[in-house]
């Protein structure tokens, strides 16, 4: 197991370093100026040449690239004289247009985006769970029939539009919550959740609504195999073969799913933190785009990466605790 | 008495797979249901554990002097895995993939006798030891993938004892198994039969397996029985063109090749390579060596043919169709042989054999068959 562990650790900084690899040619190769990019609109010449130096640009693309790499272990000066920029461990570039190494920028989103992620998680997962659940059981009813359908129309609607919707609805009409205005969660639980509600919900429905057609799918195929009927012949409480029987296995494609899903939103949901005005990850990302801060869409990069590639190492462990078949395999 | 079914029907929305079939089976006693896929001998099977969802089933179903049909769900939950067991075809996906078998044959014991999970684990290595498993205490901490196939029915029939049944189903036990096992399974079946004295209804299209575990035979077409005899009876004079054809197209095995199984009927099936003057009467001479399928595939659910089922692919009906295997429904009737005269083969259309009654229930081993043309067998080569 251990043995298992340091291989599958091993592939994961074997793909991150590609990733980063890709990611850097992309910023670095192409035929534009990163150091007038990276400055901003606003430098002067005279800026962007310091800066040019500091990045390493006037150096072969390799060079700059071991640099970059060990820069994450051992941390690295930007250039020298009066002008250096100490930029410490872990060090992952720096954004001259926010005038902060990318890593501070990174970490003081991250708790926001990760908020976000594992609140709509829990929510969209219980939804959903629980939705194609019942579906799958009341297969072909009426009942059956209008929860797909909303389940297609809440997947259908875009993020923006939800955002909107819950917003008018739930702020505008109703008044039953505040407009989002994120606490971190040291300010109390309670203010951290109930001003992240409307995110939480916004992005829940939407993969709920996944969740919920991939469950029901997954479950009726299950309840149809031959281990299902042991069961019943077995006497088992039809609660039992449901859920011990049934559920157990039906899980498992959709743990796939999940792992993927939370590891691609812990470095943040784009568009609903945009729409909320939340300072994550995404927002982060949003800006930095927008700007062509190239530091920083490579950090994002990575941590993207970084998340989803994690999570896929959890969805294999996870598995091995699901089905014995992987863990002899 | 242990069951008593009558008049049996089994209705899905796309058609009828049972329709109307009964039989009676005692304690230590194996029923052999034979029959091609779709002729609803596991539906049937299904329909005694209360196991349909979405047919409708009537008719009747006494299990021990209690009446199964209409019976509450609740009530058919508590006889499931207590005192009707199944075990079913394929052993690998009939187990469940992430329980080792020691929990999964701890489940029911657990459930149905109230006893500690530490006796219901007891309990699960003592019957894995009863079924032939090899270090049963290690055994029953593995899983479903790790035993092979014998050794997952072996699983299969150690759960579904557990809990001391009085009835077992058995639906096509050795189908997904290699031959050789396949003999070791129905041994362990009997053994266990003998030695719990329950009674055993044999699910197979496999008319060795009948030769080798059954008392009696209901042959099923269509979803009717179109003949019931003791097994003897069936290999010896089967009266009905398809049971003949089943058994024209059935390898026959030499003489003490079918293994070593002590079984007369089994015997009888293996009587060397001669052709059999009854299959011969129904489909021509016997070729030697060559096995004759039945032309034609089963009826269809939704359309099944009028009359009798079989009679488009009957060989009988093709040499002297007669108006009545198209427009009735032949009745299952006793057929008893009055004076047999030299071999079977030779006895005269309708003198030797006698109709008699023609809906009466089946007491005790009789042999009964569904066919219009049944007396005039051997009068039509």
């Amino acid at each position: 197991m251990t043995r298992y562990l340091l291989r599958r650790l091993a592939a994961v900084a074997g793909v991150l370093l590609v990733i980063c690899a890709v990611t850097f040619a992309v910023f670095y190769v192409l035929p534009s100026d990163p150091a007038a990019h990276a400055c901003g609109k606003t430098c002067t010449p005279e800026q962007v040449t310091l800066v040019r130096a500091q990045m390493g640009l006037d150096r072969p693309v390799y060079e700059q690239f071991g640099g970059y790499v060990t820069g994450i272990f051992t941390g690295r000066v930007l250039g020298d004289g009066p002008t250096a920029l100490e930029c410490s461990v872990p060090c992952f570039g720096y954004s001259y247009q926010n005038a902060l190494p990318v890593w501070d920028l990174l970490t003081d989103r991250l708790p926001v985006s990760v908020s976000l992620a594992l609140g709509a998680a829990a929510l969209w997962l219980a939804g959903g769970l629980a939705v194609g659940l019942v579906a799958a059981l009341r297969r072909g009813t009426a009942l059956d029939r209008s929860l797909m359908a909303a389940t297609l129309a809440s997947a259908s609607a875009p993020v923006y539009f939800t955002a909107m919707m819950l917003l008018l609805i739930l702020v505008q009409r109703l008044e039953w919550l505040p407009y989002p205005d994120y606490r971190p969660i040291s300010e109390g639980p309670a203010a951290w959740a109930g001003n992240l509600l409307l995110p939480w919900m916004t992005l829940a429905s939407l993969y709920a609504a996944m969740y919920a057609r991939l469950t029901r799918a997954s479950m009726i195929e299950t309840m149809a195999e031959p281990y299902i009927r042991t069961a019943r012949a077995k006497g088992l409480y039809e609660r039992t073969v449901v859920t011990k029987h049934g559920l157990r296995s039906a899980l498992t494609p959709i743990v796939t799913i999940f792992g993927m899903d939370l590891g691609g939103l812990l470095a943040g949901a784009v568009i609903t933190e945009h729409v909320f005005g939340l300072p994550g990850v995404g927002q982060l990302t949003y800006d930095a785009i927008f700007k062509a801060d190239q530091p920083v869409v490579l950090g994002v990069t990575l941590l993207a990466a970084f998340f989803i590639t994690l999570a896929n190492l959890g969805v294999d462990l996870v598995y091995a605790v699901i089905d014995p078949r992987v863990r002899y395999a | 008495m242990i069951l008593r079914v009558r008049d049996l029907r089994v209705a899905f929305p796309a058609g009828t797979a049972v329709d109307g079939i009964g039989f009676d089976l005692d304690r230590g006693r194996t029923l052999g249901v034979v029959g091609e896929s779709g002729s609803g001998k596991s539906v049937s099977s299904l329909a005694i554990m209360g196991l349909h969802r979405e047919a409708a089933v009537s008719g009747s179903i006494v299990f021990d002097g209690e009446e199964l049909v209409g019976a509450p769900a609740s009530r058919l939950r508590e006889l499931r895995g207590r005192r009707i067991a199944m075990i079913f075809q394929d052993p690998l996906s009939s187990l469940h993939p992430f329980y080792t078998v020691g929990e999964q044959i701890a489940e029911a014991y657990r459930l149905h006798l109230r006893v500690s999970r530490r006796v219901a684990r007891e309990r699960a290595v003592e019957m894995l030891a009863e079924v032939g498993i090899p270090e049963p205490r290690r055994r029953a901490g593995e899983h479903p993938h790790r035993f092979s196939g014998g050794m997952r029915q072996r699983v299969m029939i150690a759960m579904a004892l557990s809990c001391e049944p009085d009835l077992l189903i058995a639906d096509e036990p050795t189908t997904a198994l290699d031959v050789t096992v396949q003999a070791q399974i129905l041994e362990l079946i009997r053994r266990i039969q003998r030695d719990r004295g329950i009674a055993v209804m044999m699910i197979t299209h496999d008319l060795g397996v009948v030769a080798r575990v059954a008392d009696e035979v209901l042959v099923m077409y269509g979803g009717r029985t179109v003949e019931h005899a003791p097994v003897r009876e069936i290999f010896r004079a089967p009266r009905h063109p398809y049971t003949q054809g089943l058994l024209a197209s059935a390898p026959r095995l030499p003489a003490g090749g079918a293994g070593d199984s002590p079984d007369p009927a089994a015997g009888s099936v293996a009587a060397g390579g001669s052709p059999d003057p009854v299959a011969g009467g129904v489909a021509g001479p016997v070729v030697k060596g060559r096995l004759r399928a039945i032309p034609g595939s089963p009826p269809s659910l939704l359309a099944p043919p009028p009359g009798c089922r079989f009679h488009p692919r009957c060989a009988r009906y093709a040499a002297a169709p007669d108006d009545a295997c198209v427009t009735e429904a032949p009745e299952l009737r006793e057929l008893r042989e009055l004076c047999v005269l030299g071999e079977v083969g030779e006895v005269h259309a309708g003198r030797a054999l006698r109709l008699v009654g023609a809906e009466g229930p089946p007491a005790g081993p009789v042999h009964r068959t569904a066919c219009h043309l049944a007396e005039t067998r051997g009068g039509s080569r």
